[in-house]
Formats: C-alpha cells, structure tokens, sequence
C-alpha cells in the first residue's frame, strides 16, 4: 500500500467510523472467500472496499489500475488485463463485480441504460454495458450510494443486470432444456442504510443488515417494493480499529465522504 | 494490396452515405478524432457507427451524420455519459443497436473470421434480446462438461461486418504496419479486420518502428491507408503521446448541453480544417 498522509482522523477513536466507512467495510465483505478471482468494484466505495478485502481477508484478488494493468496490493504491476482479456475472465466466470444501478428490483433485475420507454427514453443513461455478460456468468453484487424509492423499483425498465427467475425467461424461440440452469449468483446489495441479499426461499431480496443508527422501518419506507425483513434484523458490523486506519490511509483525502455523506 | 499514404479528407472521401463504420478506441480514450472531424467536414449521411461509443460517436450524432449506433454503451470516461448520445436518444434523432459490450466484441470476431456468427451466454434474460428482435440463440449440439450444459441455449451473436474501420494509432509505417504503445489494444485490429476497408490515423508517420515487436498491433494486410495527424486523437487519450485533455473535453460536454452553445463550439473548433482545430485547442 502507498504511505499516504496520515488521516487527520487517525488518532481519534476509532469507534467512530463515519457511514460512509461502513459502506465501505460491508462492500469489503462481498468479496470474502472468493479466491483468486478479478475483483471488479465500480464507484470509490467499492474500490475502497475491495482494496479493504484484498488488504486483509481476501489476499488472493485480481485487481486492475481501471485500465490495463493488474496491480498488486503495494501497487506493483503484476500483470496485464487489457479489455479482451477482461472479457476473457467474464465468460471464464473468473470475476465478481460490483456494479451501480438506477433502478433494481425485487429479484436483483439492474438497469443502468435508461429511464423510461428503451424506443424513446427520458433519461438516456449509460447503456447495458458488460451488464448482460456478467451476470450470466459470475458473481455479481451492487453498490447504490441512495438508498431510495426511485432506485428500488417494483420494475425496472430495462434488464441490463439480469436477475433471479428471469434467467433464460428472456430467450426467444426456444424454450430451454429443463436441464439448463441460471447462472445467476447475486450477492449483496449495499446502499448507504443497509445491506440485502436474496438468501430467500423464492430469491426475493431480504434486508440482511441495518447500518447501525438505521432503523429497518427507514429501508422499508425507501423501498418500492415488498422488501423481505426478518424477525431480527442484524446490524451491519463496523470496521475494526486496523481496518479503519487503512480506510483512511487508502482514502486520504476523504473522498468516500462525498460518495455517502 | 497497396497501403495508400493519404490526407484524412481524401480516407473521408472513399466513405459512402449508408454505410456502415467502425470506429476504434474506447469512450474517451484513442479515438481517430482527426478522421471524425474530417467526416464532420463532408456530406456523409445516413450512417450506420459500430463503436465502444464516445465523443466520436457523440459529435456524429450531433451532426445529423449518424442514423444508428451500434454499441453497449457511450461514455467520455471521466464524465461518465455523452452528452450527445444522451441529447439524440431522448429526442429520438439517432437509431440505436443496443448490445452487450462482449457481444460487441463477438459480433466483430465473427466478421473477423467471416464466421455468420459465434455463440455467446452475454445477453440471455436480458432485454438486450427485447430490443433487439433479430437476434437469435441456438442450442448446443454437444454434450455439457467444463461449466457448459447440455444442449445449452446460446445466443448466435451475429457478424458485425463494417464496410469501413477507423482506427488510431500512436506509429505506423507507410507500408500500412500500425503500432500502439499505450496500456490496451482495445479492439481495433479486430475492426480492421471486420472491415472491407480499413483507415488508420496515427501521431507519426515512423520509416523505421522500433519498441517491442508486440506493440505492432496491425499489419500491411490488414490496413489499406495510412494518413499522419499528429495530436490526431484529441480530446480522447492518446498514451503515451498525451493523455486526455480533461478541460476542453469538459468544454465539449457543457457546450452540448444547449443548442446555441453547441453552435458556439462547432464554429470555433470543427468548421475549419483540422489544422485550424489544432490551432485553437493549442494551450
């Protein structure tokens, strides 16, 4: 790891982790006991957080530069992973990412295309991306920086993200072969009040933990949907006093602050 | 085959209305800026773009040159989405081949090796197959094994043939070699040979190449002209000639917010020629 400046805050106690720290450590926890795989986090939160993983629990990850260049956890080039090779890892199933969405729903269908009708759309976003590949073919969590009513939709209106119980449903002409499975695995989807998951009967998405000060009833409130809550809702665990030092000495300048206030 | 040494305008004069063009580079990051702004200077209409899309397809979408993109995405990178695309899509001026960016990448394989198309697990359950009712998927005629299953249902990500590619490089040859040095190939050899004709831009005209063999990403075979347009890529990224330059490409982007700025901008920098354009964005 680069010796950045130490954090303003780093001699204060360390209990106090911000939200925005516990973001970063539950991100962190997607990517526990995955192996050496690449670990692909869009946003600084995730990055934050997959540096965290790859730091302490999960030594063994792949990460790139956002560009070409596999670095290894001190920042040395340890490989080359230009965009054919990335999509090489993608079919190999050798990668789990996690991507942003503008809207998602119930069964972890992602859309960051567009807003509104896909013929004439209201809000052109970004496109399907590399969304439709990899979630047929590897894991796949979330990371939304505002948890809201606008992005947990009862239906989003373009599956780029492809989640559970649609898997072949989509595929035209043919029905498939009762034999085939979905390769859907979706982990977790982290917002600013809460991690989820769909370790449901019916893959429907459950609220696995609250941030801590986040009342469930909040998660509920901000979901579109018919959000599954157990009985005893776990609290989201914060960064230990190691961890959240190399949070801080990752992210010097405070960025992940602007990210989730 | 003969590699022609030719002006940027006169590669833009062997280009067709209708036709279908490959633009290499990726977002905001070695695009053949020189060469789209010499098609933003002809009459070319009606196009059909296959590219990783940004400001190149942006400023054909703007200029009413483009009638559909083929793409998985448009983005200028460091801001994450072109204005442009955004501006045609949501007032419906440009037609748009929504695909996942592997399919992408499939498609221009396929042409590549003159295969009608190649199998792939991108898109399936998507919408990407929603929106795109032509595509088709096949089963595996093969038993499973090694992560695939039996009888599996693919999608026949069909060839993606260009009737002309676009590329730029950092060197080439006059014999039509290109080289890149920076950190990614991207895709451009494969748009060359998806294409029945492909164009390389390239910061330096270089008689004798030099740096590791590896670095050749294209060949005379590949290649049927060459033209030199030093700072050719601008405002993409071009490493480790120059990287992006972040301040005009956020100029471009608040300009596409409103018509009369864009008129502004166009007028200042893309209605000369390209020596006019290097001219005003000198710092």
């Amino acid at each position: 790891m680069s010796t950045a400046k130490p954090s303003p805050a780093s001699d204060i106690a360390t209990a106090t982790a911000t939200r925005a720290e516990i973001c970063v450590t539950a991100c962190a926890e997607a990517w526990r006991g995955d192996g050496a795989i690449l670990a692909s986090p869009m946003g600084l939160i995730p990055v934050l957080g997959a540096r965290l993983a790859r730091h302490t629990f999960a030594p063994d990850l792949l990460m790139t530069d956002g560009e070409a260049f596999l670095l290894d956890a001190d920042g040395n080039v340890e490989g080359w992973m230009p965009y054919a090779r990335v999509f090489t890892m993608v079919a190999a199933g050798r990668r789990h990412v996690m991507m942003g969405a503008s809207q998602i729903d119930r069964y972890g269908n992602q859309n960051i295309s567009c807003i509104g009708d896909w013929a004439r759309p209201k809000a052109q976003l970004l496109g399907v991306r590399g969304a439709p590949g990899n979630t047929v073919n590897h894991a796949v969590s979330y990371w939304v920086p505002r948890h809201s009513r606008r992005v947990f939709v009862q239906q989003v209106d373009m599956v780029c993200g492809v989640g559970y119980h649609r898997g072949l449903s989509g595929v035209r002409g043919a029905s498939p072969p009762a034999s085939q499975q979905s390769a859907t695995d979706l982990r977790v989807v982290v917002t600013n009040l809460a991690v989820l998951d769909f370790q449901t009967r019916g893959q429907a998405m459950r609220l696995r933990s609250v941030h801590p000060g986040v009342d469930p009833a909040d998660v509920v409130k901000e979901t579109g949907f018919e959000l599954i809550v157990p009985d005893d809702v776990a609290v989201t665990r914060v960064p230990a006093a190691a961890e959240l030092d190399l949070i801080r000495r990752l992210d010097p300048d405070g960025g992940r602050d602007n990210e989730v206030p | 085959m003969t590699v022609a040494v030719l002006t940027p305008d006169e590669m833009v004069a062997e280009l067709r209305d209708g036709m279908t063009i490959g633009i290499g580079g990726w977002g905001s990051r070695r695009k053949p800026m020189a060469l789209v702004r010499a098609m933003l200077r002809s009459t070319l209409r009606d196009l059909v773009v296959v590219s990783y899309a940004g400001p190149d397809v942006g400023l054909l979408i703007a200029s009413g040159q483009a009638r559909r993109i083929v793409t998985g995405f448009a983005s200028l990178d460091s801001i994450a989405l072109e204005p442009h695309f955004r501006n045609g899509r949501q007032r419906g001026t440009v037609e748009l081949t929504e695909l996942d960016e592997g399919m992408l990448h499939w498609g221009l394989l396929a042409a590549a090796h003159r295969l009608p198309f190649l199998p792939i697990r991108a898109g399936l359950g998507s919408d990407v197959m929603r929106v795109n009712p032509g595509l088709r998927t096949i089963r595996s005629p093969y038993p499973g094994g090694a992560g695939s299953q039996d009888g599996e249902e693919l999608v026949a990500m069909p060839a993606l043939r260009l009737d002309a590619a676009l590329v730029h490089m950092n060197r080439a040859d006059a014999a039509g070699n290109g080289q890149y040095l920076g950190p990614d190939p991207y895709f451009d050899d494969l748009f060359c040979l998806a294409a029945e004709r492909a164009y390389v831009s390239c910061e330096r005209i270089d008689p004798a190449l030099t740096g590791p063999p590896q670095s050749l990403l294209l060949n005379r075979a590949m290649v049927h002209g060459v033209t030199e347009t030093p700072n050719g890529a601008h405002f993409t990224s071009c490493v480790p000639d120059y990287g992006r330059d972040e301040q005009f490409q956020r100029r471009y982007a608040t300009a596409a917010a409103d018509p009369d700025s864009w008129q502004r901008f166009r007028a200042g920098y893309l209605d000369g020629d390209e020596a006019a354009y290097q001219q005003a964005v000198r710092p």
